[in-house]
């Protein structure tokens, strides 16, 4: 019990966060209207993602200072739960930009994809789909281990420049966008609503710690299956 | 230290002079592509697609260039440079010689775009080093891609897929910054904060080629 007090309090938060989401007061803006509430899903899935992404790559190195099994299922499972919230990250995306990006404010398919921040989610997926495509050329475990550790670890540190350079190259529809008043294109705290701040915090701790959760209970399926190997 | 690292160095020069095959497969490569997209165009394309165009050739002339130079190393031979140099040294030696190689297709690419899809750039030198910059960018990240893929079966196809999504922003301050050389006006001092950015991405290119490669040679 006392190992597993915070998947009760990643249940507990993510019902607060939905019930809260859902019925709590929010700022009525134009064109965002109801839909600011797709904040407390859409955002907390990039957090998610992000996060899983850096305990992966913790993983990989710490693979390559020991050598220790465990720790390449750990990195590959991280890193598999953490391209699942990406791509729930996109698919929040495309309901939200469904009813405001490309209804009330007229832009195609083509200027949405050309947005900062889908590009830096769609490299972080593709480093992601080529670190898996890696994984699965390789018939030698150890070695199969210690090749994508190396590819995680170089994929993941070239990713951050990527994601601090683009939002500045390119304009954006997100809010921060170069240009408009807030400034800054990465997060802006003085962005968000007194009333939705008390729902979007728990929902980040939440969300993050469902994936983690999730991502533990591969690595222990996997751990299982593999047990004649670890000895 | 900078003598095994000349003498690597020495050795793939004087192997690309005895097989000569590859390097002049790799210059009928960029002379085929250019020549077939100069067919496709019933006339010159306008700056931008020019820009394009070029950078996306550059980025498959350095993944056919770069490819074979680990590939070409066979396991035997492996294992004697693994006893006569540190992993440092001869990873120091297949980027230095992959960035000249890179370096001079660049530049034939260049002269090629120029004979066949004409010439929209107007500041010719600063373009130039865009394109020096850029090559040394992109070879830098395919010669540790090699170096990956080299470990695996299926390698040339696998070289594109792991280096495309990580050289995918450094492309695109390369091609924001050729824009420099088309005559589009920048704010005072961007272009050499653009440049100096691009610089500091090759650098972190370089000290984690040389982090990771040691993990990567040993079998």
């Amino acid at each position: 019990m006392k190992k597993n007090w915070w998947k009760i309090l990643s249940l507990i938060l993510l019902i607060y966060t939905i019930i809260g989401g859902l019925l709590f007061k929010v700022p009525r803006l134009p064109i965002l209207n109801e839909t600011i509430r797709n904040l407390y899903f859409h955002v907390c899935m990039w957090f998610g993602m992000m996060l899983l992404y850096i305990v992966s790559f913790v993983y990989s190195v710490k693979y390559l200072l020991g050598f220790q099994y465990q720790n390449d299922i750990k990195a590959s499972n991280f890193a598999k739960v953490g391209s699942w919230f990406g791509i729930l990250g996109y698919l929040t995306g495309i309901i939200w930009v469904s009813v405001t990006w490309t209804t009330q404010q007229g832009q195609t398919l083509a200027t949405v994809l050309k947005e900062p921040k889908l590009i830096g989610a769609a490299i972080a997926l593709l480093i992601y789909g080529a670190y898996f495509v890696l994984r699965g050329s390789f018939t030698d475990i150890d070695k199969r281990a210690r090749i994508s550790a190396v590819y995680n670890i170089f994929a993941f540190v070239m990713l951050f420049p990527s994601i601090w350079i683009i939002p500045r190259l390119v304009g954006s529809l997100h809010p921060g966008a170069p240009g408009s008043d807030s400034g800054n294109p990465a997060l802006n705290r003085n962005d968000l609503d007194e009333n939705m701040r008390m729902v979007f915090y728990p929902a980040v701790i939440g969300w993050t710690l469902l994936g983690v959760w999730i991502a533990t209970l591969k690595i222990r399926l996997q751990i299982l299956k593999d047990k004649k190997i670890l000895n | 230290m900078n003598k095994k690292v000349f003498a690597l160095l020495k050795k793939d020069v004087l192997l690309e002079f005895r097989q000569q095959h590859t390097f002049y497969g790799v210059l009928l490569y960029i002379a085929a592509t250019i020549f077939v997209m100069y067919l496709s165009l019933s006339e010159s394309p306008n700056a931008e697609i020019w820009n394009s165009l070029f950078w996306v050739i550059q980025l498959f002339v350095c993944v056919n260039a770069v490819a074979k130079s680990f590939i070409q190393e066979n396991k035997g031979r492996m294992l004697y440079f693994f006893s006569i140099a540190s992993p440092g040294e001869f990873i120091t030696a297949k980027i230095i010689y992959n960035v000249f190689l890179m370096l001079f297709m660049s530049i034939v690419s260049l002269g090629l775009f120029y004979l066949f899809l004409g010439k929209p750039v107007i500041n010719e030198i600063q373009f130039i080093g865009i394109v020096l910059l850029g090559g040394i960018g992109i070879s830098l990240v395919f010669t540790l891609m090699s170096a990956i893929a080299a470990k695996a079966q299926q390698n040339a196809a696998l070289i594109a897929i792991l280096g495309f999504p990580v050289i995918l922003p450094q492309l695109l301050l390369l091609m924001k910054m050729s824009k420099a050389a088309f005559a589009e006006v920048f704010k005072e001092g961007a272009f050499m904060q653009l440049a100096g950015l691009t610089c500091l991405m090759d650098a972190l290119v370089f000290i984690m080629a040389l982090i990771l490669f040691p993990y990567l040679w040993k079998d």
